[in-house]
């Protein structure tokens, strides 16, 4: 007997959750339809976003499909692979930054801040124009606004890349539910049509990242048992070093360094990515690339391709290892592998991962989709449509204080299933002191210098004391998106007392509440445009229709007054028509749907007649 | 509605007696039970102090079962409710009845470090020794579990702590002993 119980009354009235996954190189939104996960298709029928964002001189950001064509057109104001930005600082982003063609404004220390066309962006305010056009995507598709997600992030991911995901859907009118790790989320698309118990482990490799997590499922419970990566590991990687050697190929060929040239580089990129794709599946292919009237030419077989990107391959095996020992299992019990991630199609990473779990790893389901139709079943739990499912996941990473010496303090350890507490009780050094300050890091490391900084922690306004005498208890909760709270009380109080955070990387409450408030307003006129061109549509479908039924010999039936009504709903229609207020519109719709009820009715019965007049003929 | 906050004790929180032998199937068991329960996805859609009380559940309830699962984590929680001293110390001393073998693995070790291959083989065999002194104190400490399960005599628990810190000697000399081998 539990002695424990909760009665969990008067919950809210469900709403739609959708799944989204933001993938460095790709994102996908899906969701729940009836009892199996579904992609939503965009404009263009596909459900793949790339995720790219260009933004024009004038008008609106270009997101998607549109976007990539402008990687090479107009390099230097197009944003790819921004994930790698979400949450990080200038100095830890040089390498790739040598390769990106847009430029980081001054004062990018704690938030990064990219420059283009003489403004400036953060990566959570792109990653929300890509979270915007998914939402767009949902609400076409699903017809009705959306405002709850899934969002999926890297397992690997520390708090202030999780928290920039979580800003980045705040920004895009999202109510984020909740933040699902990738690997997590296939596994639980994996798990919907296959085994129902065992040990499971999910290897994932994207454009811009690295996760293997180690799951054992148990009659619908997904337990994850460790999981490790590489948040800066990818095809990306392969991309680059195929680039370099291409570009210094071409600078002994030319005698012409590229390198400093965004165009040539971007267009260079897109012709090593085609050849890495077709290294995929043929031996050999060629590199071609055609610049200010030159070409360039160079064959690439799968052979040389391997063994340029074998150490970048190999670095994903001491994760897989490391995840293995975590979890305290041996390759020998792990009963299926999942590879998950475009990256995952490179036959030298497929043959590592068999080599590695000695075992043939799956590939059915599309390692495109997979955790998008993850997020959703995962949206379907929250929202209460799966009931038979729960994912019990893990933090990543350690979570440590800082105390004497710059040593760490650790609170809670790395695979801690989450929601995960630790508390931590904290005095004053010398008399009358007012204020502790706590520093809280992330990592495995021992000293603070090797450690993630996560946040500054001011305990601010205690009591003057003597020295030792106030004790404030400080309560860490990582919270079931793996992202930190911290609380604290005063023992002597009892009282809850406040604390003061400073994030280490990222934006601050008030600049996400400015960016919510600039994006509301457009967001309101862009939902508004929106669902006027939507009404507009279905009136030209509608104004069609009563057209061609004029022309009809049903329409002669009608009597002088009904004929007269449908041409006053027509012209009122036309009126609502070129206003700006949709729901007038459909008013207006309604209006002349129901003064061409009879006219309908008619139409039929002719037709009818006319069917039945046929079948005596043919017999 | 909801009945307050869940309880803090480990034992508590899975519904069952304090005890030191646990049968871990039945613990697992209880274990999701209490999952599905209790975890905040079950109640996102719940008031915020509901979610709360649901959030702070679960986290309990991961702790109890990181630290109730494993025999050594177990022991020490319920030391440290009976007021011993679990503290940083333990574990450093050397156990006298083993200073002179270990005093021998710790040459052995040197050696072994400076390339000497007879130190190596030394170092196995010693390796071997203490490996099947750990299972022996892992032995008797199921023993003063059941002990203690029985009669809850404070005595039992002082015993229970001197195996502990021996049994924390030892694994980290055959920590060391490994990592110099590999
Ligand atoms: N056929 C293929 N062969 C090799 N790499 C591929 C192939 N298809 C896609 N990729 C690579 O997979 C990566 C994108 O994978 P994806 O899972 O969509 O990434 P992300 O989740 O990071 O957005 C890119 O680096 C892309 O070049
Ligand atoms: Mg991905």
């Amino acid at each position: 007997m539990s002695l424990f119980q909760i009665d969990f009354g008067n919950e809210e009235t469900p709403h739609r959750v959708v799944g989204i996954d933001l993938g460095t190189t790709n994102s996908l939104v899906a969701f729940m339809d009836l009892t199996a996960p579904k992609v939503i298709p965009g404009a263009d029928g596909s459900p793949i976003v790339p995720s790219v964002v260009s933004i024009p001189e004038h008008g609106e950001p270009i997101v998607g499909a549109p976007a990539v064509a402008r990687l090479i057109t107009d390099p230097e104001s197009t944003i790819y692979s921004v994930k790698r930005l979400m949450g990080r600082g200038v100095a830890d982003v040089q390498d790739e930054l040598k390769l990106f063609p847009f430029h980081i404004a001054p004062g990018s220390e704690s938030v990064i801040q990219l420059e283009l066309g003489g403004k400036r962006f953060t990566p959570p305010g792109i990653s929300a124009q890509v979270l915007r056009q998914l939402k767009r995507n949902a609400e076409a598709h699903l017809g009705e606004s959306i405002d709850h997600a899934v969002i999926t992030v890297p397992a690997y991911f520390n708090d202030a890349q999780r928290q920039a995901t979580k800003d980045a859907g705040r920004i895009a009118g999202l109510q984020v539910m909740r933040l699902l790790n990738e690997p997590t989320a296939a596994a639980l698309a994996y798990g919907l049509d296959k085994r129902q118990n065992g040990i499971v482990a999910v290897y994932d490799l994207g454009g811009g990242t690295f996760d293997i997590s180690i799951l054992k499922l148990h009659d619908g419970i997904f337990e994850v048992l460790a999981t490790n990566g590489d948040t800066h590991l990818g095809g990306d990687d392969f991309d680059n070093l195929l680039l370099r050697v291409a570009l210094e190929d071409i600078a002994t060929e030319w005698g012409l360094d590229l390198s400093m040239d965004p165009v040539a580089v971007q267009t260079l990129r897109r012709a090593v990515i085609d050849a890495k794709h077709q290294l995929s599946t043929l031996a050999a292919t060629t590199v071609a690339f055609h610049y200010q009237g030159r070409s360039y030419r160079r064959e690439l077989t799968r052979d040389v391709f391997e063994r340029l990107i074998t150490p970048i391959v190999d670095r994903t095996l001491a994760p897989c290892r490391n995840c293995m020992a975590d979890a305290g299992v041996t390759p020998e019990q792990i009963d299926e592998v999942v590879l998950v991630g475009g990256s995952t199609r490179v036959p030298l990473v497929r043959e590592a991962v068999r080599v590695l779990f000695k075992a043939e790893p799956h590939t059915e389901l599309n390692p495109d989709e997979v955790v998008a139709l993850g997020a959703a079943v995962q949206a379907g739990i929250l929202s209460g449509h799966v009931e038979d499912k729960l994912l019990l996941d893990v933090t990543p990473l350690s979570l440590g204080i800082e105390t004497m010496g710059g040593v760490v303090s650790k609170l809670i350890h790395r695979n801690s299933t989450i929601p995960a507490t630790a508390s931590e009780t904290f005095t004053t050094a010398v008399d009358g002191q007012r204020n502790v300050l706590i520093h809280v890091v992330q990592g495995e490391r021992e000293m603070v210098r090797d450690c993630r900084s996560l946040a500054r922690f001011d305990l601010k306004d205690i009591d003057p004391l003597p020295a030792g005498m106030a004790k404030i208890e400080v309560r860490f909760l990582i919270d079931a998106n793996g992202i930190l709270n911290v609380s604290a009380k005063d023992l002597r109080t009892g009282k809850e007392h406040s604390v003061e955070v400073k994030p280490s990387y990222g934006l601050t409450d008030e600049q996400v509440e400015a960016m919510i408030l600039e994006s509301f307003a457009k967001a309101e006129d862009d939902f508004n445009e929106r669902q006027v061109r939507e009404a507009r549509v279905e009136a030209d479908r509608i104004l069609n229709a009563v057209d061609k039924a004029k022309g009809d010999d049903a329409y002669l039936e009608l009597s002088e007054e009904e004929r007269a009504r449908v041409d006053n709903g027509i012209a009122e229609l036309l009126l609502a028509y070129h206003g700006e207020n949709h729901r007038l519109i459909l008013d207006k719709m309604e209006a002349l749907n129901k003064a061409t009820m009879k006219l309908a009715e008619l139409m039929m019965n002719s037709a009818v007649r006319g069917a039945l007049k046929g079948t005596k003929i043919d017999q | 509605m909801v009945s307050g906050p869940p309880p803090s004790d480990y034992f508590a929180i899975f519904g069952i007696e304090k005890k030191l032998a646990l049968d871990l199937e039945d613990l697992q068991r209880r274990f999701y039970s209490n999952s599905r329960e209790w975890h905040p996805d079950r109640h996102a859609r719940a008031s915020a102090q509901q979610l709360a009380w649901a959030e702070e559940a679960s986290a309990t309830l991961n702790d109890a079962w990181r630290v109730l699962r494993d025999p050594v984590a177990r022991a020490e929680y319920v030391l440290k409710g009976e007021g011993f001293d679990i503290g940083e110390q333990r574990g450093k001393d050397v156990p006298p009845e083993l200073l002179e073998e270990v005093f021998e693995l710790n040459m052995a070790l040197e050696e072994a470090r400076e390339g000497d291959a007879n130190a190596k083989s030394e170092v196995v065999r010693a390796l071997a020794k203490f490996e099947g002194l750990l299972s022996e104190i892992d032995s008797e400490r199921d023993t003063l579990f059941v002990e203690y399960d029985a009669a809850s005599a404070r005595d039992t628990l002082s015993r229970l702590r001197a195996l502990l810190n021996r049994r924390k000697y030892l694994q980290n000399l055959v920590r060391d002993a490994r990592a110099t081998l590999a």
